[in-house]
């Protein structure tokens, strides 16, 4: 029986946390994730789980840790948000490259500066290329439910990654809203326990984890991390099936709302999403052909599967919560862009920038890009190819 | 699946290399010749040395090998000349040289 309850994201993560009840959570507090911490400590200090958590002085230490953690055979995880995710740079490709498949709950916050502490993709984004699997959710519901499968996938014999669960800080974070939780046994059963082959602390069958290699090495080393980051494609669609038999709820690599026969789709992650479909609904009664894609999976990245969707649409908004400052686009308008261009579709494409800092996305925001788009196709006005939502000018 | 290391070398192709390049075997590393780092050598003068046996134990490479209560000539294949045997010895039995050999 599922369980009707309402909770903010970061309470939805931390309940998933509890029914899997991993071996080790080293963490370090930032805002917006503090709270996961804090409330698995409160889990473990009522008895309501035996994870042994390790309170660390830097994220730097926390990633660290987590590895270590992971290499001796333990299954471990840690929360953070921005510039936490910034100063475990150098450990989330240790984590990559010697395949350790540990999870990060991430709650997506700007980096500095200017100084902020609400929602963008900034940290996200700034990981994109350390060969992390990474999963974004909508609301509350799907960080839970991503966060039950996260296990399943990274440590499936044919990816072996780590892997990152993001929700957007604040906007699904903090607010509370109405969620399905699933049983703890369905859960226990569904995620098992971790079971690697080979571990450091595995009396009478030594081993060496991240040796140094000499230049002869590297290259096939980071070809198999590829393959194994490929692979973990299909293993997302199989864990989300398996999960559907359990909780009801159907996932793939993204969602396409109302895609099927529109003449303009958005693209987008996260909670903007929400936003976006309500639009959309509204423009559909007045007889517009408008859809969203909302991407769940962002490394891998999807990229031929997005193609195909986008293929019979007369112009597409792509839309990037975050600056990549190469000053040709944000990093979704680029790989989608290439995408397409790679299958030869030549599809209208315009780039938005949108909700730095938490800057409010809204419905009216929504309709004045589908309706930008049919300007630009239906009347041949020209429209800035790479332009910033709502800014004052 | 345990790495037979034998089988492993410079020229071995990307998909019979182990999952991150773990090793799964232990004492690999006698298999690789880190003497060549070296700029300065340790020399053992047996006539000076009591058999103390203060030296091998400080040794961060485990380059002084001990067999039956004595200590033997140096394994330089794996020495990277730090001196720090020579700082240890107290009747002048070692001393550094400059060089590689």
């Amino acid at each position: 029986m599922a369980i009707r309850e309402r909770m903010s994201g970061n309470e939805a993560v931390s309940y998933a946390i509890k029914q899997i009840n991993p071996d080790v959570m080293p963490a370090f507090p930032i805002t917006p994730s503090t709270e996961i911490p804090q409330m698995v400590s409160n889990y473990i200090a009522n008895g309501e789980m035996d994870t042994e958590f390790i309170p660390v002085e830097s994220e730097h230490s926390s990633m660290s840790a987590a590895i270590g953690a992971e290499a001796a055979g333990a299954r471990s995880l840690t929360a953070t948000s921005s510039a936490g995710l910034a100063f475990m740079w150098e450990e989330l490709l240790l984590a990559a490259s010697n395949r350790m498949p540990l999870a990060l709950a991430l709650v997506n916050r700007t980096l500095s500066g200017p100084l902020n502490i609400n929602c963008d993709h900034t940290d996200g984004m700034g990981a994109r290329d350390t060969g992390w699997i990474q999963i974004y959710a909508e609301n509350n519901q799907e960080a839970y439910d991503n966060f039950i499968q996260a296990y399943r996938i990274a440590e499936h014999k044919d990816v072996r990654l780590p892997i990152m669960i993001c929700q957007d800080g604040f906007i699904t974070s903090h607010a509370v809203e109405n969620i399905e939780l699933l049983e703890d046994t369905p859960v226990k059963e569904f995620v098992g326990e971790y079971q690697p082959e080979e571990y450091l602390l595995n009396p009478g069958k030594p081993m060496a984890v991240g040796p140094y290699a000499v230049s002869n090495f590297v290259m096939e080393a980071r070809k198999n991390q590829l393959i194994a980051l490929e692979n973990a494609k299909q293993v997302i669609l199989d864990v989300a099936k398996d999960f559907a038999k359990i909780s009801g709820r159907e996932y793939g690599l993204f969602e396409e709302y109302r895609t099927e026969d529109a003449d303009y789709i958005m693209v987008l992650i996260g909670s903007a999403a929400g936003t976006a479909k309500e639009a959309v609904d509204m423009m559909r009664a007045e007889g517009h052909k408008v859809g969203v894609l909302k991407l769940r999976v962002f490394r891998p990245f999807p990229a031929e599967e997005i193609a195909e969707v986008l293929k019979n649409a007369k112009a597409v908004a792509i839309m990037d919560r975050a600056e990549s400052y190469n000053g040709n686009g944000g990093v979704l308008g680029n790989e989608i862009d290439a995408g397409l261009f790679k299958k030869k579709y030549m599809v209208d494409t315009v780039n938005y920038i949108y909700g730095l800092g938490g800057r409010d996305f809204t419905v009216a925001h929504t309709m004045q890009i589908f309706h930008q788009l049919q300007d630009m196709v239906e009347n041949g006005t020209e429209v800035e190819q790479y332009q910033y939502v709502g800014i004052r000018n | 699946m345990r790495t037979d290391i034998s089988k492993i070398n410079e020229s071995t192709p990307y998909t019979e290399l182990t999952e991150g390049l773990q090793i799964y075997a232990g004492g690999t590393t006698k298999y690789f010749n880190t003497g060549e780092w070296r700029n300065n050598t340790p020399v053992f003068h047996e006539d000076k040395c009591k058999q103390c046996l203060l030296c091998a134990p400080v040794c961060p490479d485990s380059c002084i090998p001990v067999k039956d209560g004595k200590r033997g000539e140096f394994d330089l294949e794996h020495c990277k000349g730090c001196g720090i045997c020579v700082k240890n010895c107290p009747f002048g039995a070692l001393e550094m040289k400059e060089g590689v050999n």
